[in-house]
């Protein structure tokens, strides 16, 4: 049996997505948060671009993707420099220790 | 073939990048499925985004990472989730379910619609206000790494003071 090539593209995107989100309700860890932040972006950048293969606009696909990439980037940079100074100023990266209103 | 090869090797990847428990361990498997992702959209016929994505995702990305886990230091926290696991397990099937719903139908269906140009053309000129906030992405980004680096000590209220002894 061989499976087709749209079809492990699309286990691939579900499972990249899974994981992330599962990791995203799960995790204490502001790092680890965006790590699973990025492992759903890049299940929905593959998904981009393979939507542009199968109906045939590649190009729009691509540059879809390109914008995805970017947002993702920036989305990194911020969680990072986030996740520093919370770990300068509060002492932790717990994320919750960071909640000030459940004492 | 390939393909399943590829699709196993980055879900292994996804899922010890979850499950280390070493972030700087957990950074490097992020970067072998970012590479993956990378080598699968090249072969699924997007060479430009799979350069970018191997430069930014597995390159620019891991070196912020790591550079963010020598800043913060490893930090073991116990064993507690946020939320239960069973019920992360139910959210997450039924994301999955709901996202299989309004996708399998549209599938198989033929490639309908005007093709909208080349990709210089899309990118350049349809999409030209996408283009402008992107450059003002970046230059968050770019405000964001300032933060990364900035040395300030901050005054801590007594509040905060209280709660780092």
């Amino acid at each position: 049996m061989t499976i087709s090539i749209p079809t492990t593209v699309i286990i691939m995107v579900l499972g990249l997505i899974g994981i992330g989100i599962y990791a995203l309700l799960t995790t204490r860890h502001l790092i680890k948060v965006v790590v699973a932040l990025q492992l759903l972006v890049k299940g929905a950048m593959l998904a981009l671009v393979l939507a542009g293969r199968l109906t045939g606009q590649e190009d729009l696909g691509q540059s879809l993707a390109i914008t995805v990439i970017i947002a993702d980037t920036i989305v990194a940079v911020i969680g990072m420099a986030l996740a520093v100074q919370v770990r300068r100023v509060i002492g932790t990266l717990d994320l919750r220790s960071l909640t000030s209103l459940r004492r | 073939m390939l393909h399943v090869l590829i699709a196993a090797a980055t879900l292994v990847c996804a899922i010890q990048a979850v499950r280390a428990a070493r972030l700087l361990v957990s950074a490097l498997w992020l970067a072998g499925a970012s590479a993956l992702v990378a080598l699968e959209m090249y072969l699924l016929g997007a060479p430009e985004i799979a350069v970018i994505e191997l430069s930014v995702g597995a390159g620019l990305v891991t070196v912020l990472f790591v550079f963010a886990i020598n800043l913060t230091g490893e930090e073991n926290l116990d064993a507690r989730r946020m939320i239960p696991r069973p019920l992360a397990w139910v959210l997450l099937f039924g994301a999955s379910a709901l996202l299989l719903i309004f996708v399998l139908p549209g599938i198989n269906q033929p490639a309908t619609g005007q093709v909208y140009g080349t990709f210089r053309e899309i990118f350049w000129e349809d999409r030209q206000l996408d283009t402008l906030l992107q450059i003002l992405m970046i230059l968050a980004g770019v405000l964001g790494v300032l933060g990364l680096l900035s040395d300030q000590k901050t005054d801590l209220t007594p509040s905060q003071k209280e709660h780092r002894a």
